[in-house]
This record gives structure tokens, C-alpha cells and sequence, in this order.
């Protein structure tokens, strides 16, 4: 990561100095230094690069906001009543269960995540959670150990007229909390879907973290919504070139389908139905969504420059 | 101490004494730079003026094999050769002056018509040809073209032409009565720079560095991309040694920023990069030497990973230590040497100007991050130098791990005044007479410094000026 803080200069004008040198050096005499405007290209793509992550990160919050604002919306129309049964019941299941059975270890909980901002991932499960939770289209999963805890505070109780047992990290679903069950919640479509027995659900939106809470984590992650793993973050800076690529669109979605099977080969089939309905639809869809708005908000001075 | 009986023994004991007493004046004499040396000063070369003519700025120091010369080169694409006069025999104690010999326009700027481009006459490198006859050699290097020149002295002209007059004017024949034989009398000195040979069209990029061989014959030349080897005596062709150009010039990630021929191994060269790495070539493996030998790299600390990283990492400079077990490379903030036998990380490190790192957004803005310091080494490798800002030059004393900041100014250019050590303050208080970082002036960079062979003397360029240096004798 970048060590800012002894650059008073922020990453947009570092780009348009390295810009002017860039120009400046074709009328310089004696021809262009080709070292010198190599140097020149390298701080641009570092400038660049950071750029790009922080306004990634911006976006991903502006996101979250409007996903909780919209959520707890839709939440107040909800029947109370219903979510009380769902919830007993799911508590009831869950909590008759050994903490080390195996079924506990499935998806079967419901709880959506956004990254765990504060708690670090206890089991491969929910570190897998927390990294993936960063993919456009990811759906995550909490243990229902984590459903079935006391947990202290409600994130989410300003928005609902209820209040269920939620993990003090990340988020609960609305819908019902079966061991059988696995919900997932799309980040960017706000559906959410259930998938029981193979059977899909297409439920309302579920509530997602607080927004407070996510972008501590979310500074983890380099591209926001497209970095998934943190290994994956140095393996994808840009190449060392002397002209500057347009976004990585075509990357971001191999880093989607690569993460969506890495969840299959843990969570064992009950993700498959979801990703072969959704894969071609939403994943393909979330990887433009993404880049257009950051594309257009980049401009002009992202077009590729070619020095030599 | 054994008497021995025949005259042969006793032989041998005076030749020990007397070998031992050399070595040790040889040693004292280019001995270390740290604390133990006082430097004074000793002369200054160039205009007094502020205003500096970009011409006159200095882009290259060289003292010759012997130390007996010193040439410097300049933007304007003059060559101006200095001589230490013989020490006085008066006063032993006083290291002879250097002053002009010769002076010659080396280069000049041309135009390449075809990429409508002009040429600077700025010479990049002198390196000096060791002396084979009372002739000195030198080749001296701009962007483009790399020449051979001939400093000789004349010291006597013929006279009594039968046809000519003594100012050259022709006789006319029906006036000659008799004939006479002419006969070369003394004349007053006059040394002459006469270029031999003319090494050009070989390189599409800037030439950046020359390096004669130790088998004297032949001698590289290198620009961004390429390396060649050339020979003396032949001007039409050139050989490529090495070629780090990518097919897709959009592939391009680094580039050569230096090289350097071994000291004594003939087949032996290294370059530095713009990546801050070293590579060891051995011309016997192949003709063309794109696979190293040895790649010398120190892995980067990823704490001060920044946005100029890339370019404060990028190698200035290389110089082979004079016994040949080392080497030196020079980047933005540092000093490394490295010993040839290990790959992994240099030997030594030495923070040239480590306050200057939290500077380098404004360094980068006014260009001052691209500067190309250099550095050299003391004649018996004990000690290290090079250059800064605010006219500052710094010397390393390896054996002593001292370390000592000067300045080169008019303010301190009394005749054999002493040099006083200068201290940069880098956090918040600051001592009596120490500088604070912000006072620096970037402006005065001292980028070219020489040490003589064998003398604790040192030249020194500033901007447009040459200071020469050199320790108190007592």
C-alpha cells in the first residue's frame, strides 16, 4: 500500500504535474529523455492506481448508505409478527445443535455480510465471508452459531420494528432463519434469495451492515468491490507499462467467478443453483455496473498515454 | 634484527625497510576522509557571476591515470583540461596548483533532419586513455557521438625555410641565393587538442556512459537501451553487447543508466538500471550479453513504498571500487557498495541525504528528484564520495564508519582555509550553526565529483564552478 502521508500533494495533482512533464518534455531540447519521462510514467501510475482505490472505496460507501436507507425502508412495511415466529424457531434449531456439529458448520445460517469490520473470521467459513463479501455480487454466509449468540446491540434496530438475534458483526436477514436454509443477499440488486433444499427464494431485501462499519474493512481491500482475497490485491496492480490502460473490466469479472467458486468448493452444492442462474445475469452485470460509475466519474485524464 | 654476514643478506634488510617505508607514505597519502583528514581549500575555477550561462554549467569531472590532469567538460560542449604544476622544490609541503592547459570545443549541437531533432553539445562523460607516449588521450562523449582526442604539446617549430618566410609568406624562388637546412629551435608551449577518431551513428538513444578496458584497446559505450563495444582504432563498427529493448515498446520497464568495465578483468563489464538493479556481464559466455552473469538487487522495504518510489530506487551511478572487489551505485537518497561475490543486498549503505524523503513531492515538482548524483572512490577505497544539495558533498569513511558533510562555497575559499563540517537539521530544533532542510537550496547540486589516484585531493563541481580541495598537510 502506498505510504501517503509524507506526499502533501493528493493523487490528482500528481497526475496532471506528471502530465505537464510528459508534454513538456517533447518540446525540451535535445528530444525526449527517455528515462525521465519512464520515471514520470511510473509516479503517474502510482498516483493513478491510488486514485482509483479511493475512489473505489468512496463509491462502495455511498452504496452502503443507500442500501441501508433503502432496506430499512422497506423494512417498516414488514409484518413483525412473521419475522418473531421465523426467528424462534431458528433459534430453537440452531441452539439444540452442538456447537461442533457439522451442520452447523453449512451455510445454513442466514445472516448476509458485509465484510466483518471489527471481528476477526474465527473459522475458514467466515473469513471466506469477509473477503468475498467485497465481490459485487457476492453472497455470504454467517455460521448460526453466530445467529443463535446474545448479542449486545442491535445494528439495525433504528430500522426495525424488531429486534433478532443478530451477530454482533455483521448483518441478519429478514427472512427466516433455518439451518436448512441458505439466504444470500445481492449487494448490488438488493435481492435476496433463498436457497432451500436447491430451492430458490427470492426473498426482500435483507439488511445489510452498517455503513460505519464496513469501510474500516473495506480500506483492506484495494479495488472495494473487486478485490476479493487479500492475496489478491498485490497480484493485481497494473502492469509496469508506459501508457495507461481504461479500467479493468474484464478482470474484475474473473475475480467474481473465481471467488463465487472458491465459496462452491467450501459450501458444497447449495450454491450451485445460484450460481448458474445468476452468474451470467447479475455477476456480468455487477462487473459494468461497478466500472461505469467510476468511469465516468474518472474523465478524460484516464485515457491511455502513449510516451514513445 | 639479524646481522647477516654477506653482503647479499644485508641487501635484503635495507629492500624490507625501505619497501615498508613506501607503503606506509603511499598509504598515508590517500588515506581516509573521515574525521582524521582536514580538507582545505585550494582553488576555485570559473566565473564569480550569479548569473549562471547555461554553457558554462560543468557535466563532467576526470582526473587522468596519474592525477597530473584534470578535465572537465561542460554544457556548451567545451573541454577544459587543467595540470598540476610540478611541486615546488622550495616547498615540499605544497601540492602543485592545477591550472589550464588546454582548452577545446569538443562537440557541437547538431540537428538529426530525419527525426527533426536537435543534438546537445553537452558532454556526458570524459574517461581518459592511459598514457602510451608523450601524447595524453581522451574520449569525450555527448548524446550521439563519442570522439577520440589527442592532447599534445609542442614545444619547438622548425625554422629557416628556404621558400617561406618566417610568417609564412612564400618566397619568391628567383630570390633564393642559397639553401639552407631548417632546424626545429624552442618555442614557447602550446598544447593541442586534435581529434583522432570519431565514433558515431551507433547508438538511437542518449549515451550515457563510456568506459574505457583494461586491455586498452577496446571500450564501451552505453544509452538507454544498449550497450557497445567498440575499438579504438575502428570508427565504421561497433559491436552490441547488450540489448534490453522490449519488442513492444509499451513493454518498457526499466532502462540502462550506467556501465562500467571491470578494473582489471578485460571480459568483465556491469550496468545499473533504472529499477535500482546491477547486472555483471562476462563477455566470454556469449557474444551478446543480454543473460547476466550476476544480478545484484536489494529487496525494496515495503514501509517506504510511495508514489516515487520508482524513482528515487533508480540507479545514478556505478563505479567499480580500484582493486576490483567492489562496486558502487549511487541513487537518489544513497550510497551502496556491493561486494561482487554477493548478489542478495550490499555490503554497506550510507544515507546520503536522508531528510530529503519527506520531501519528495516538491522535489518531484521542481524536477530536482531526476538529478543523477555521482560518486567515486579514494585511491586506496577507504572512502566514498559524493554529492548534494546547497552545494553540500558528503565523504564515507568505510574503515572508520565516519561520516562528514562539506560545502563547496566562496565564503569558505581562503587560501588553505579549512574546510568546517556542515550539519542538516531534519526534525524541529535546530542546533547552532546546522541548516534546516527548508533553507536548502536545490539549486546548488553538486553532481560531478573526482578524487586524485593517489593524493587526498578532490575536485568538485558546483553549478558553473570547479573547487579543488585537498587535506592539510602538516
Amino acid at each position: 500500500m502506498i505510504n501517503t502521508m509524507e506526499c502533501a500533494m493528493d493523487a490528482q495533482s500528481l497526475i496532471s504535474i506528471s502530465l505537464r512533464k510528459i508534454h513538456n518534455s517533447r518540446t525540451q531540447r535535445g528530444g525526449i529523455k527517455l528515462h525521465k519521462n519512464l520515471l514520470v510514467s511510473y509516479v503517474l501510475r502510482n498516483a493513478k492506481q491510488f486514485y482509483m482505490n479511493e475512489k473505489y472505496a468512496e463509491i462502495y460507501r455511498m452504496q452502503q448508505y443507500e442500501e441501508v436507507m433503502t432496506v430499512c425502508n422497506e423494512i417498516q412495511e414488514l409484518n413483525p409478527l412473521d419475522l418473531a415466529e421465523d426467528i424462534a424457531e431458528a433459534s430453537g434449531d440452531c441452539c439444540s445443535q452442538g456447537a461442533g456439529s457439522p451442520l452447523l458448520m453449512e451455510p445454513a445460517s442466514v445472516c448476509c455480510a458485509l465484510p466483518a469490520s471489527n471481528h476477526s473470521a474465527h473459522t475458514p467459513q467466515q473469513q471466506l465471508q469477509a473477503t468475498a463479501a467485497c465481490s459485487a455480487a457476492a453472497a455470504l454466509a454467517l455460521q448460526n452459531e453466530e445467529v443463535c449468540k446474545e448479542t449486545n446491540s442491535v445494528f439495525f434496530r433504528s430500522c426495525c420494528a424488531e429486534a433478532y438475534p443478530v451477530t454482533d458483526c455483521d448483518f441478519s436477514s429478514l427472512s427466516a432463519v433455518h439451518c436448512n436454509k441458505t439466504t444470500v443477499l445481492d449487494l448490488d440488486t438488493h435481492v435476496v434469495t433463498t436457497v432451500e433444499s436447491g430451492y430458490l427464494h427470492q426473498d426482500c431485501c435483507a439488511v445489510p451492515c452498517q455503513g460505519a462499519q464496513a469501510p474500516a474493512k473495506k480500506r483492506k481491500f484495494d479495488f472495494g468491490c473487486y478485490a476479493t482475497e487479500s492475496e489478491e490485491v498485490p497480484d493485481f496492480t497494473p502492469c509496469k507499462r508506459a501508457r495507461f490502460e481504461d479500467f479493468y473490466c474484464p478482470h474484475s469479472e474473473q475475480l467474481d467467478t473465481s471467488n463465487i467458486s472458491n465459496l462452491i468448493s467450501i459450501f458444497g452444492s447449495g450454491f450451485t443453483g445460484l450460481v448458474s442462474r445468476q452468474a451470467d445475469s447479475e455477476f456480468s452485470l455487477n462487473g459494468q455496473f461497478c466500472s461505469k460509475q467510476t468511469l465516468a466519474s474518472l474523465g478524460a485524464w484516464t485515457r491511455a498515454i502513449v510516451a514513445f | 634484527m639479524l646481522l647477516v654476514e654477506d653482503g647479499l643478506g644485508i641487501c635484503v634488510v635495507h629492500l624490507s625497510l625501505s619497501l615498508s617505508l613506501s607503503l606506509s607514505l603511499s598509504l598515508s597519502g590517500a588515506g581516509g576522509g573521515g574525521n582524521d583528514v582536514q580538507w582545505c581549500f585550494s582553488q576555485v575555477k570559473g566565473a564569480i557571476d550569479d548569473d549562471v550561462a547555461e554553457a558554462d554549467i560543468i557535466s563532467t569531472v576526470e582526473f587522468n591515470h596519474s592525477g597530473e590532469l584534470l578535465a572537465t567538460g561542460d554544457k556548451g560542449g567545451r573541454v577544459v583540461i587543467f595540470q598540476q604544476e610540478p611541486e615546488n622544490k622550495s616547498q615540499p609541503q605544497c601540492r602543485g596548483e592545477y591550472n589550464v592547459y588546454s582548452t577545446f570545443q569538443s562537440h557541437e549541437p547538431e540537428f538529426d533532419y530525419l527525426k527533426s531533432l536537435e543534438i546537445e553539445e553537452k558532454i556526458n562523460k570524459i574517461r581518459w586513455l592511459p598514457q602510451k607516449n608523450a601524447a595524453q588521450f581522451l574520449l569525450s562523449t555527448n548524446d550521439k557521438t563519442i570522439k577520440l582526442w589527442k592532447i599534445s604539446e609542442r614545444d619547438k617549430r622548425p625554422e629557416g625555410y628556404n621558400l617561406k618566410e618566417e610568417d609564412g609568406r612564400y618566397r619568391d624562388p628567383t630570390t633564393v641565393t642559397t639553401l639552407r637546412v631548417p632546424v626545429f629551435r624552442p618555442m614557447d608551449l602550446m598544447v593541442e587538442a586534435s581529434p583522432r577518431r570519431v565514433f558515431a551513428n551507433a547508438h538511437t538513444y542518449h549515451i550515457n556512459s563510456i568506459s574505457v578496458n583494461s586491455d586498452y584497446e577496446t571500450y564501451l559505450s552505453a544509452d538507454d537501451l544498449r550497450v557497445n563495444l567498440w575499438h579504438l582504432e575502428i570508427t565504421d563498427r561497433s559491436f552490441n553487447i547488450v540489448d534490453i529493448k522490449p519488442a513492444n515498446m509499451e513493454e518498457l520497464t526499466e532502462v540502462i543508466t550506467a556501465t562500467e568495465f571491470h578494473p582489471n578483468q578485460c571480459n568483465t563489464f556491469v550496468y545499473s538500471s533504472s529499477k535500482g538493479t546491477i547486472r555483471l556481464c562476462d563477455m566470454r559466455e556469449s557474444a551478446l550479453c543480454d543473460k547476466h552473469s550476476k544480478l545484484f538487487e536489494e529487496p525494496e522495504d515495503p514501509s517506504n513504498r510511495s508514489f516515487f518510489s520508482e524513482i528515487i530506487s533508480s540507479i545514478s551511478d556505478v563505479k567499480f571500487s580500484h582493486n576490483g572487489r567492489y562496486m558502487m551505485t549511487r541513487d537518489y537518497l544513497s550510497v551502496k557498495i556491493w561486494d561482487l561475490n554477493m548478489e542478495s543486498r550490499p555490503v554497506e549503505t550510507y544515507q546520503v541525504h536522508e531528510y530529503l524523503r519527506s520531501k519528495l513531492c516538491s522535489l518531484y515538482e521542481n524536477d530536482c528528484i531526476f538529478d543523477k548524483f555521482e560518486c567515486c572512490w579514494n585511491g586506496n577505497d577507504s572512502v566514498v564520495m559524493t554529492g548534494s544539495y546547497n552545494n553540500f558533498f558528503r565523504m564515507f569513511d568505510r574503515g572508520q564508519k565516519k561520516d562528514v558533510t562539506l560545502e563547496a562555497s566562496r565564503e569558505s575559499s581562503k587560501p588553505r582555509a579549512v574546510l568546517k563540517p556542515r550539519k542538516v537539521s531534519a526534525g524541529g530544533k535546530r542546533k547552532k550553526d546546522e541548516i534546516s532542510v527548508d533553507s536548502l537550496d536545490f539549486n546548488k547540486k553538486i553532481l560531478h565529483t573526482a578524487w586524485h589516484p593517489q593524493e587526498n585531493i578532490i575536485a568538485v563541481a558546483t553549478t558553473n564552478n570547479l573547487y579543488i580541495f585537498q587535506d592539510k598537510l602538516n
